[in-house]
């Protein structure tokens, strides 16, 4: 039986994991956490991948069984899931100011079906100016594009709306 | 190394082993690049149960038209006419790798293979990609004219088998649709920018999409397998994309002031191991590395 607190620990324990590649969001900040339980003395953690490519989800699915272990559950196992596919607008708002903190524009609500979300302008996370272009389509990482403030000049990163 | 000292390495590896025992095989595939469990396409293959006989022939053409435009997209890494490109053609080849895995992870599961065994271990003649995905990738104009036309499809098939009945398969093409998506657009706005470009970009763009379009022909044809599990509700027949394809196209290409090309389909043959000379040399680049030190990771 498990308790209400436990659960809740549980999930504390798998929302101290960071993203290895945009280390100030942890996996609950960024929604690609899904799930923890546990099944009989295991621990069970469900994920699902920003991007079908993404390298970081062998990282995170490590330093969740290290955090696990780390808090006396060893063995937890990660559970991948593809369905219903991640979106960005699984980010917690926390997880949105982190970003904009950090220096990477976060993702806009995108609504279903609307093709035209990419045209929508980009608030520059450095002056705050809407006046920005974008440079390149894809960025550093695959949940990124390159943009650039036209009143800053200053390049920066935009979280794509997915 | 002396007896002692191996008994004492032995018990130093056991111990490794305990302590790591969650960690999983780590063994399974070379292209891992952290030394713990791999996720996504391994857990496809430990999660999910194996497809039939037809579904994983199905992935597998599915999987290996990814796999190899991506191997042919990763070249332009440090070889794009910009940075900002590279960086691109990078980002849509690792996009195109991670639903290869997936298809083939899930195929694999039907083999009692890996991932890995697919795709380092098959000859030319057991691939089942379609021409168009090993056409060498030419100029940068080519590339983008292949990404169209590939990509384009994609984005339309994949909009179909998200609602397959094959759970896996509708779960990795929901997820691969997001991306594909992208793609397209990132392939339309080039197309636009050289076609309605110079003179000189205009001419290179035309040239690039009449190179192509021999191998459109064959994205379109159904087989056999298709027919029969378009029955099951599993599969799309891909002759009933042909003509949403071909407006989308057409709009682009309008759009960029160019023509639709009239070059004549080339021969096909993709889906039943016939290649042209090009796929050899694309996979011994591909798997040299696997077979030639067989395990390796890294």
């Amino acid at each position: 039986m498990v308790t209400s607190q436990t659960q809740a620990s549980l999930e504390e324990i798998a929302a101290t994991v960071h993203d290895p590649e945009i280390p100030v969001l942890t996996i609950q900040d960024l929604g690609i956490l899904r799930g923890v339980r546990r099944e009989g003395d295991e621990v069970v953690v469900t994920i699902t991948p920003t991007y079908s490519g993404c390298p970081a989800m062998d990282t995170i699915a490590d330093d969740l069984r290290i955090a696990f272990q780390d808090a006396g559950y060893p063995g937890a196992r990660v559970e991948l899931t593809l369905s219903p596919a991640w979106t960005t607008d699984w980010m917690s708002q926390e997880g949105k100011d982190k970003l904009a903190a950090y220096g990477i524009a976060p993702p806009a609500p995108r609504r279903e079906g609307d093709r035209l979300r990419l045209s929508l302008a980009v608030k520059c996370p450095r002056c705050h100016s809407l006046d920005t272009r974008e440079l390149s389509h894809f960025g550093s990482t695959s949940c990124k594009a390159l943009y650039q403030c036209n009143a800053c000049h200053e390049p920066f990163d935009f979280f794509k709306a997915l | 190394m002396s007896a002692p000292h191996d008994d004492a390495t032995a018990a130093l590896h056991a111990q490794i082993e305990e302590d790591f025992s969650g960690y999983g095989d780590n063994v399974a595939s070379a292209t891992r690049v952290t030394p713990g469990h791999a996720l996504r396409p391994e857990d496809i293959a430990l999660q999910d149960a194996p497809p039939s006989e037809e579904i994983a022939r199905y992935a597998l053409w599915l999987g290996d038209d990814s796999l190899i435009l991506a191997q042919r997209l990763s070249w332009w890494i440090s070889r794009a006419p910009e940075m900002e490109e590279d960086i691109a053609l990078g980002n849509v080849a690792l996009d195109l790798l991670g639903h290869a895995r997936s298809f083939l992870s899930y195929a694999a599961k039907a083999w009692g293979k890996t991932e890995d065994d697919l795709a380092y271990w098959r000859e030319d003649t057991e691939f089942t990609s379609v021409h168009l995905v090993e056409q060498p990738n030419g100029g940068f104009g080519e590339t983008i004219a292949r990404q169209l036309f590939f990509g384009l499809y994609l984005e339309l098939l994949y909009t179909r088998l998200e609602r397959s009945a094959d759970p896996t398969i509708a779960a990795i093409s929901a997820k691969a649709l997001k991306e594909v998506t992208y793609h397209v657009d990132h392939a339309s706005q080039w197309v636009l920018r050289l076609g309605d470009g110079t003179a000189a970009s205009h001419e290179r763009m035309q040239h690039a999409l009449d190179v192509m379009w021999p191998y459109v022909d064959e994205l379109f044809i159904d087989e056999p397998l298709h027919e029969q599990l378009v029955a099951d509700g599993v599969a799309v027949l891909p002759g009933s994309l042909r003509q949403d394809w071909l407006s989308r196209v057409t709009a682009v290409i309008e759009e960029a002031t160019l023509a639709l090309p009239s070059t004549k389909f080339a021969m096909t043959g993709g889906r039943r191991g016939l290649h042209t000379e090009h796929l050899g040399y694309l996979l011994a680049e591909m798997q040299v590395l696997a077979r030639k030190h067989p395990g390796a990771q890294w």
